[in-house]
């Protein structure tokens, strides 16, 4: 996994709530059977006016102007400004792997769903909860702005804007370890074979039905 | 010992080891794969050169890609085909236990794991798939995962979370006529809207949830996502019990009474503290139907389509009015009065027996109304097809309009060929109503079976307490 330690990037503001893991990528994309290659694909439906298939040439497809994401100022942006519960809907992993392989290694909402925000962490993308005050300010300070970059700082927690403002966030301390270190958590789990083979055991002495 | 939850019986007795800082690496004893979230998982595995932990722990099944007419032509679709031809042949090289698209077992996922046994209470169940809650009927401790978590489970048959706060949702009393646990589903994420479970375990309780089938358990269970939860659970009692008697995965004989006995304690002690809890009439909840793009858009089926110019809360406002511009409906319309195009009777929230039986009860005798294009009953599994069609509830729909097909997802998600076409109307008895789930551009309003078939008959949606 990449390491995420600290960023300075652009920023791309997306003004709705409840963006689901569906519009992040469509489904007809999730019949790959790879990992990669989803960024262009990423908010497809709201992206591109006409339908989007697995396969198409995406570059000859007809772009969406309202779209903020195709608006020429946030071309480039790492970090993803958000709303509340980002992420909701399916478990699919294609959702965090779409949004890195554009580029995104920061969003920023004031709440996220709890399958979205796991999956983001095992792929190098640091999904960060500000208030919702926080994170108005941010929208008024982006639209305002042309050009708007934050500085994602992982060690220290912290975020700082250009005007010096800089907003504190809370990360597990395990999840913070194992994105500054690009760690592998089968790696880090495969560590403990011993403890999970006693259990194991243990488990099902007590429940034998479920060695069937 | 004080007072203990159900999740805190269900946490506690799957914990291997836990870090300082309360990350704990939980024990996983059964695994659901099916085709859509496990070819990176199991390429990350041969990458890596691991091998699975517990391949028995492993049952999968091809369910979202498959198609539900002509099945012994095979999948059309290229792309599909090689994503169920490479579940074919994952299973076959790491010796999983597979129910191939030919197999009468196969079905949604969500559905066939309860319906083989391979579901039990006390459990840990995970799948990538979020509406892995749906296995907490059984008081099990049962969840989605991404798929990097579903390589991770099936090389150390373990998973490195914290465990989630506790949330008690009591409904009492009797259901009304024509009111089900998919209306019960639909309240309480109007309740607490769908953000309102984030970071808890919900557990369902009360005397009404009690009353419940193990089909309506599931239902109810398998809508916590929606309303944020990644888990949702029930307690395990006789009808659990009874459900679970006979069934190919679960215990026989001598062990099957020492399992019963466990099971027994799998409830929620007198006195356990609750992180947060609601509580609902039942006599108060009334069918429901969704009016916009997000489950908690949902009122009774008497009630109007609401104005966003009297929602107080700017995000909700524009939210609202972005969801009544997409599914086309002007604020105070009469519920009663949106005409539909096309029905949707399936999914693994809505495709047991039960729901079968409720849909066909409905539609018996009468015909699907001439602006309908399409009604379709979509099994949840091919044992429930061979179920229903002994009871000749194919031919109650066949003659009533409606189409019958084979098991799989279909329509819930649109991956294969079932899907609405932009701007087309659908009263669907799926869990998602989200922008284009159903097809790009369709508008999906989420509903019961008997609902859903009512709507089918008439045209629109219709009350079913007055049906
Ligand atoms: S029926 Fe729908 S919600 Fe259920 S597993 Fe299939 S696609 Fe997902």
């Amino acid at each position: 996994m990449q390491k995420f330690t600290v960023l300075d990037g652009l920023v791309m503001p997306l003004d709705r709530a409840n963006v689901d893991t569906d519009a992040i990528i469509p489904k007809q994309f999730l019949k790959s059977i790879k990992r990669s290659g989803f960024g262009p694909n990423a908010f497809d439906e709201w992206r591109y006016l006409d339908h989007g298939e697995p396969g198409m040439d995406n570059s000859k497809r007809i772009l969406n102007p309202d779209f903020v994401m195709n608006q020429p100022r946030y071309h480039g942006a790492q970090i993803l400004l958000a709303r509340e519960n980002f992420g909701c809907g399916s478990s699919r992993e294609h959702a965090p792997w779409a949004l890195e392989d554009y580029g995104f290694r920061v969003i920023i909402a004031p709440s996220f769903a709890d399958i979205f925000f796991n999956n983001c962490f095992k792929n190098g993308l640091l999904p960060i909860r500000l208030a919702a005050e926080q994170v108005d300010a941010l929208f008024k300070a982006v639209e305002a702005a042309p050009g708007y970059r934050l500085q994602v700082d992982l060690e220290r927690q912290s975020i700082t804007a250009p005007d010096g403002t800089a907003y504190k966030f809370e990360v597990e301390a395990f999840r913070k370890h194992c994105l500054l270190n690009g760690l592998d958590d089968i790696g880090l789990t495969l560590q403990h074979v011993g403890e999970i083979r006693a259990f194991e055991a243990k488990h099902r002495a007590a429940q034998p039905w479920l060695s069937a | 010992m004080s007072a203990q939850t159900l999740y805190d019986k269900l946490w506690n007795s799957h914990v291997v080891r836990q870090e300082a800082d309360g990350t704990a690496l939980i024990y996983i004893d059964r695994h659901l794969v099916h085709e859509v979230t496990s070819p990176q998982a199991f390429e990350g595995l041969k990458l890596a050169g691991r091998k699975l932990w517990r391949s028995a722990s492993i049952l999968a099944v091809a369910d979202h890609n498959v198609p539900t007419a002509g099945r012994a032509a095979g999948i059309v679709d290229p792309i599909a085909r090689l994503q169920v031809e490479t579940l074919d042949s994952n299973c076959a090289e790491f010796g999983v236990n597979e129910f191939r698209m030919s197999d009468v077992r196969q079905g949604i996922v969500h559905v066939i794991g309860p319906e083989q046994g391979a579901t039990l209470p006390g459990m840990t169940v995970v799948c990538g798939d979020s509406h892995t809650s749906t296995h907490g009927a059984f008081a099990a401790l049962a969840f989605g995962i991404g798929t990097s978590e579903v390589e991770h489970v099936m090389a150390t048959q373990c998973l490195l979370m914290k465990k989630s706060k506790a949330m008690q949702v009591v409904v009492e009393g009797a259901l009304g006529k024509g009111v089900t646990a998919k209306d019960i589903a639909l309240a309480v994420i109007g309740r607490i809207g769908t953000a309102g479970g984030t970071g808890y375990a919900i557990e369902f309780a009360g005397s009404t949830i009690r009353g419940l089938s193990m089909e309506g358990r599931m239902t109810l269970c398998n809508m916590a996502i929606e309303a944020g939860a990644r888990a949702g659970m029930i307690a395990a009692d006789d009808t659990t019990i009874n459900y679970l008697k006979g069934r190919p995965f679960a215990p026989q004989g001598e062990v099957w009474n020492k399992a019963v006995a466990y099971w027994r304690t799998l409830h929620s002690d007198d006195g356990a503290q609750f992180d947060a809890a609601i509580k609902l009439d039942a006599a108060q909840i009334k069918p429901q139907v969704t009016w916009g793009t997000s489950p908690e858009m949902v009122v009774a089926v008497d009630g109007l389509v609401p104005d966003p110019a009297a929602m107080g809360d700017a995000v909700k406002r524009e939210g609202a009015e972005r969801a009544l511009q997409y599914m086309g409906l002007k604020a105070n319309t009469p519920i009663t009065e949106i005409k539909i195009d096309k029905v949707f009777i399936g999914s693994c929230t809505n495709a047991r027996i039960e729901d079968m039986r409720a849909a066909a009860a409905v539609a018996k005798g009468k015909h699907i109304a001439p602006n309908v294009k399409l009604a379709m009953v979509v099994p949840g599994s091919g044992l429930v097809k061979q179920q229903a069609e002994r009871e000749g509830l194919d031919k109650i729909f066949i003659a009533a309009g409606f189409e019958w097909r084979d098991p799989g997802c279909s329509m819930c998600l649109a991956m294969n060929d079932d899907r609405l076409s932009p701007g087309e109307r659908c009263a669907s008895t799926s869990n998602r109503n989200f922008e284009g789930r159903q097809g790009p551009g369709g508008r999906t309003h989420l509903v019961s079976p008997e609902m859903a078939a009512a709507a089918a008959i008439a045209g629109h949606f219709v009350d079913v307490s007055k049906w």
